[in-house]
């Protein structure tokens, strides 16, 4: 039932607003509103029981193991919230003159400085809202550099073919054309291909390291030396950062431009789809172009840099800063850790995928890539199990969540047939994890005797395999009172 | 060790199972010689006691002063539902919804939030959200630029009054894409653009115009005529909104005849708080015909095997998932737990508390406005009708009289003169329902005390005596 559904006319029970309407009556007729919009009339119960309810429809990190692949879906430290939810942080006005938020820039700069220690990069900033502003950022800086210097036919981006959607999509929206780079068997780039690709077009290349295929791309620095060499730039996407975290650093590695999803690897929450942060981190040669704004510490004060400070900068990706209560949460959790706990996220991640894929393996399942070591996450191919059964990685994963267990991320990356894509991540304990691997175990025994049931599910949760066709085809993307 | 339960017998089993000795075998792979050294920059863990202690110190170094500020970011009150139920682990934990039955909850709530929305603004279609408003206006007008195939020349007219911070956002976002965007003045008597102002710069192939309402200034411009305009013209129309407002003011899906085609804003006001500028949420809205070209997801309404309700990311073919260098947007994470935190603002409030909230601030903002004119050395900047917001001109140094206020814990406006150096020394002020009488009262007893000591103090440093 929808929330307008428990409208009734005339009903307003929420002391929330001025009891009496002001009057706005000297606005011309021409510019007001003819009608009250159409949102539900509801008492503040009849609201609050309702989202209670549909909050009760989802899994979620803090009510399911949740080992989706490439997301990294961690423990969410309840104090994070809090902390940052406190009232100094929520009543700042973003325009507050930098010298009354001291407080707030203090740990924004804070965050700046640790991020940079943790991946190896000179200056980070902390603009980009997502994952995919930070790619934007950091291909839009890869342009501006190269234009700096006169470079304006470097206009080709080369990406992996095993990259996110986001890589490509990204390149395209900064006016490159992209360029794919075919992978291994054994999940390393083909560095022959990659070398019959670079030359004066290329303008940089986009790497997932550890890859989308959970393993570690081992020729990194003779792939950074190959785009180096041509005079391009290497970006790092940093949606699999929590693998290697203080083990090894991006910088470290060669890379020039990197992002982050700390909603990932720092931790804060994915809140149903965002808000998110991807911020970004460059080596020296980078910095005059990160976006606006950054902090920075002047005679133990913080202050915002500006457009005047900085002329090169690409310029603004939002009004203000970014998503600052998802900073202040990354900046508690990585408080939380410090640097010996940072160490430990990558080792026990690490741990739990290399667990789960032998388990995987001895419980007759195919790996995607065998005889490497997993890195946060590991692929299971179902492509026999499909051919001798007729049941699909997505029967599979549906299956899974009439057995409690959020599936794994399916069908990506697209290089892999039926695959699941598995991250246990740190924070899970190993009770989950082998009641998880019992559960493919039950589902592959029930796929041998009863694929339909397989077939048929879900069956438990609050609905069974939706009409996703209809709902593309016959478009349904609002409420009307006739509806 | 914080957040990792394992005991050290789950280690050694976990290991064994494995295979190999120790969790440092399992880093083999990486080349020596390129191992992290400590992160010595990086302090040492913290226990949840002393982060709290941390926190809360810097929390309290932020001010407490009365906030007149707005530009972009408003001080409302939100029902204290509101971020309980938003926060609840389910919501605040949950991924987005790729498996849809195993997420029912964020799903059907974000398609009454795009019903909420449409709602709203009168519009077609809402999508799930964009990032903030500055970045919604930059893939609306990417959205423009590929929906209007009657105009080849990529040209988008931003009139100056538009917020100046969107237009720089957007300008970063499209910029790759060589869209041209052409400013068009306002008009310095009324604060508004005028639609001669916008023939001017309107010559020739156009692909949309922008139009924001209130403006950035406050004031409220003559969308009707514009929009008719545009459309006679085959411009795309797109519309920059403060939702909250839209309760009461004509919302963009009625704009002239037909309506804007496209709508976005900052959903900010409905729900979350200032929080140092975010999160917030961009709102997305188009007319029908366009929804293939609408960037980020979209959650319709279907059936499940049963024939039963439900709910699923639809229209996917666009994003980048599944086209990847052919979708629509790169965006991919959007802001959904300020969405959810919206429509349950949205759902508590109603049309009816949305409405009086607005009205308040138009209330509040006269009251303000015609305390602090009746000041001598202050004036209003424009003629044209504002609503939450006004620009007020000052007789003494802007910045100066900003501090001196900010001395006496007021936030007094926000400083014109970087972004409009044609205006002086000018303030846009805000007031919302959070103001009440006694802070309007404060602020117009501190003006009259800082403007009183500047002209002493000016008096003073013209008085040769004096030095």
């Amino acid at each position: 039932m929808l929330i307008f559904e428990h409208s009734s006319k005339g009903r307003k029970g929420a002391p929330q607003s001025p009891v009496e309407k002001a009057s706005i009556s000297v606005i011309p007729k021409i510019l007001l509103r003819k009608d009250s919009a159409a949102l539900p009339e509801v008492s503040e119960l009849q609201a609050v029981r309702h989202y209670t309810r549909l909050s009760q429809k989802n899994f979620s990190i803090d009510t399911e193991f949740y080992p989706l692949g490439s997301c990294t879906m961690k423990y969410n430290p309840r104090a994070c919230n809090t902390l940052a939810m406190l009232p100094g942080f929520l009543n700042a006005h973003p325009l507050t003159p930098d010298e009354q938020n001291q407080g707030f820039l203090a740990c924004m700069y804070d965050l700046q400085s640790m991020l940079c220690e943790a991946t190896g990069m000179a200056a980070f900033s902390l603009a980009p809202m997502a994952g995919a502003q930070g790619e934007f950022s950091g291909v839009a800086m890869i342009d501006a550099y190269h234009k700096s210097r006169g470079e304006h036919e470097r206009k080709e981006i080369l990406i992996p073919d095993a990259a996110h959607g986001t890589n490509p999509a990204t390149a395209v929206m900064c006016g490159f054309k992209v360029r794919e780079i075919p992978t291994l068997a054994n999940g390393d780039v083909d560095i022959d291909a990659l070398k019959q690709c670079v030359g004066p077009q290329t303008a940089g290349l986009m790497l997932t390291n550890p890859s989308t295929l959970g393993v570690f791309e081992r020729n990194i620095e003779a792939i950074a030396k190959v785009i180096h060499d041509a005079g391009g730039l290497l970006y790092y996407d940093g949606a699999n950062l929590n693998a290697i975290l203080g083990k090894i650093r991006p910088g470290d590695m060669g890379f020039d431009v990197i992002h982050s999803n700390l909603h990932k690897t720092f931790s804060t929450p994915h809140g149903g789809g965002g808000p998110g942060s991807g911020a970004v981190g460059v080596a020296e040669r980078l910095i005059p172009f990160l976006p606006l704004p950054t902090v920075t510490q002047e005679n133990d004060s913080y202050r915002y840099l500006t457009a005047k400070d900085c002329p090169q900068s690409i310029g603004r990706l939002s009004a203000f800063m970014g998503n600052p209560g998802v900073l202040l949460r990354a900046f508690i959790y990585m408080r939380f850790l410090g640097r010996e706990g940072m160490v430990r996220v990558a080792e026990f991640a690490t741990l739990n995928a290399n667990y789960m894929m032998a388990e995987a393996k001895r419980r007759g399942f195919t790996l995607a890539i065998d005889h490497r070591r997993a890195s946060h996450e590991f692929i299971i191919t179902l492509k026999n199990e499909a051919r001798d059964y007729h049941v699909s990685a997505m029967d599979f994963a549906k299956r899974l969540l009439d057995l409690g267990y959020h599936a794994p991320t399916t069908y990506f990356p697209l290089l892999v047939p039926e695959c699941l894509l598995i991250e246990p991540t740190e924070s899970e304990a190993k009770e989950a994890l082998d009641g998880f691997m019992d559960a493919l175990e039950q589902i592959l025994r029930e796929a041998e005797v009863n694929p339909e049931l397989l077939h048929a599910a879900p069956q438990t949760l609050p609905v069974k395999r939706l009409d996703e066709v209809r709902a593309a085809k016959q478009l349904d993307l609002k409420y009307t009172s006739s509806s | 060790m914080p957040f990792i339960p394992h005991t050290e017998q789950e280690i050694t089993q976990m290991l064994a199972t494995i295979g190999v000795d120790s969790t440092e075998d399992l880093f083999d792979e990486i080349p020596a010689h390129l191992r992290a050294p400590e992160l010595k920059a990086i302090p040492k863990g913290m226990t949840e006691m002393e982060i709290s202690r941390l926190m809360h110190k810097r929390a309290d170094e932020n001010t407490k002063a009365i906030c007149f500020l707005g530009a972009g970011a408003y001080q409302h009150h939100i029902p204290a539902a509101v971020w309980e139920i938003t926060t609840r682990g389910e919501f605040y934990s949950a991924y987005t919804p790729y498996q849809a039955e195993a997420s029912q909850g964020t799903l059907q709530l974000t398609y009454e939030f795009q019903s909420m929305i449409t709602a709203l603004t009168a519009m077609d279609v809402s999508n799930a959200s964009m990032y903030d408003g500055a970045s919604s206006l930059a893939e609306a007008i990417l959205m423009a630029v590929r929906a209007n195939r009657k105009s080849k020349s990529r040209k988008i007219l931003i009139p100056t009054s538009v917020n100046p911070v969107y237009r720089k956002t957007a300008d970063t976002i499209v910029k790759g894409q060589q869209i041209d965007l052409v400013e068009v003045p306002y008009d310095h008597a009324t604060g508004t653009v005028t639609l001669e102002q916008i023939k001017q710069q309107g010559e020739g192939d156009i692909t949309a115009v922008v139009l924001q309402q209130p403006n950035f200034f406050g004031c409220l411009e003559a969308v009707d005529e514009i929009t008719d305009w545009a459309h006679e013209n085959n411009i795309l129309v797109i519309a920059v909104i403060n939702p909250l407002l839209a309760t009461v003011l004509n919302p963009p899906g009625q704009w002239g005849a037909v309506g804007a085609d496209i709508a976005c804003g900052d959903g900010q006001p409905l729900g979350a708080p200032m929080s140092a500028g975010g999160p917030y949420y961009g709102l997305l809205c188009c007319k029908q015909a366009l929804v293939r070209q609408m960037p980020g997801r979209i959650v319709g309404r279907t059936v499940d095997l049963d024939g039963k309700e439900g709910f699923v990311l639809t229209l996917q073919a666009r994003e980048q998932h599944i086209r990847r260098s052919k979708a629509t947007s790169n965006i991919c994470t959007n802001q959904g737990l300020v969405v959810t935190a919206s429509t349950i603002h949205m759902a508590i409030m109603g049309a009816h508390g949305l409405e009086n909230t607005a009205a308040a601030c138009f209330a509040n903002n006269n009251m303000l406005v015609e305390k602090l004119t009746a000041i001598s050395g202050v004036k209003k900047a424009f003629a044209g009708m504002h609503f939450h917001e006004t620009v007020l001109q000052i007789e003494a140094d802007a910045a100066q009289v900003l501090r001196d206020l900010m001395d006496r814990d007021i936030l007094g406006g926000f400083d014109l003169s970087l972004d409009y150096p044609e205006l002086g020394n000018a303030i846009l002020v805000c007031t919302t329902e959070m103001r009440s009488d006694a802070d309007i009262d404060a602020y117009a007893t501190a003006m009259q005390d800082v403007l009183t000591s500047a002209l002493v103090s000016d008096e003073v440093s013209a008085t040769p005596e004096a030095v």
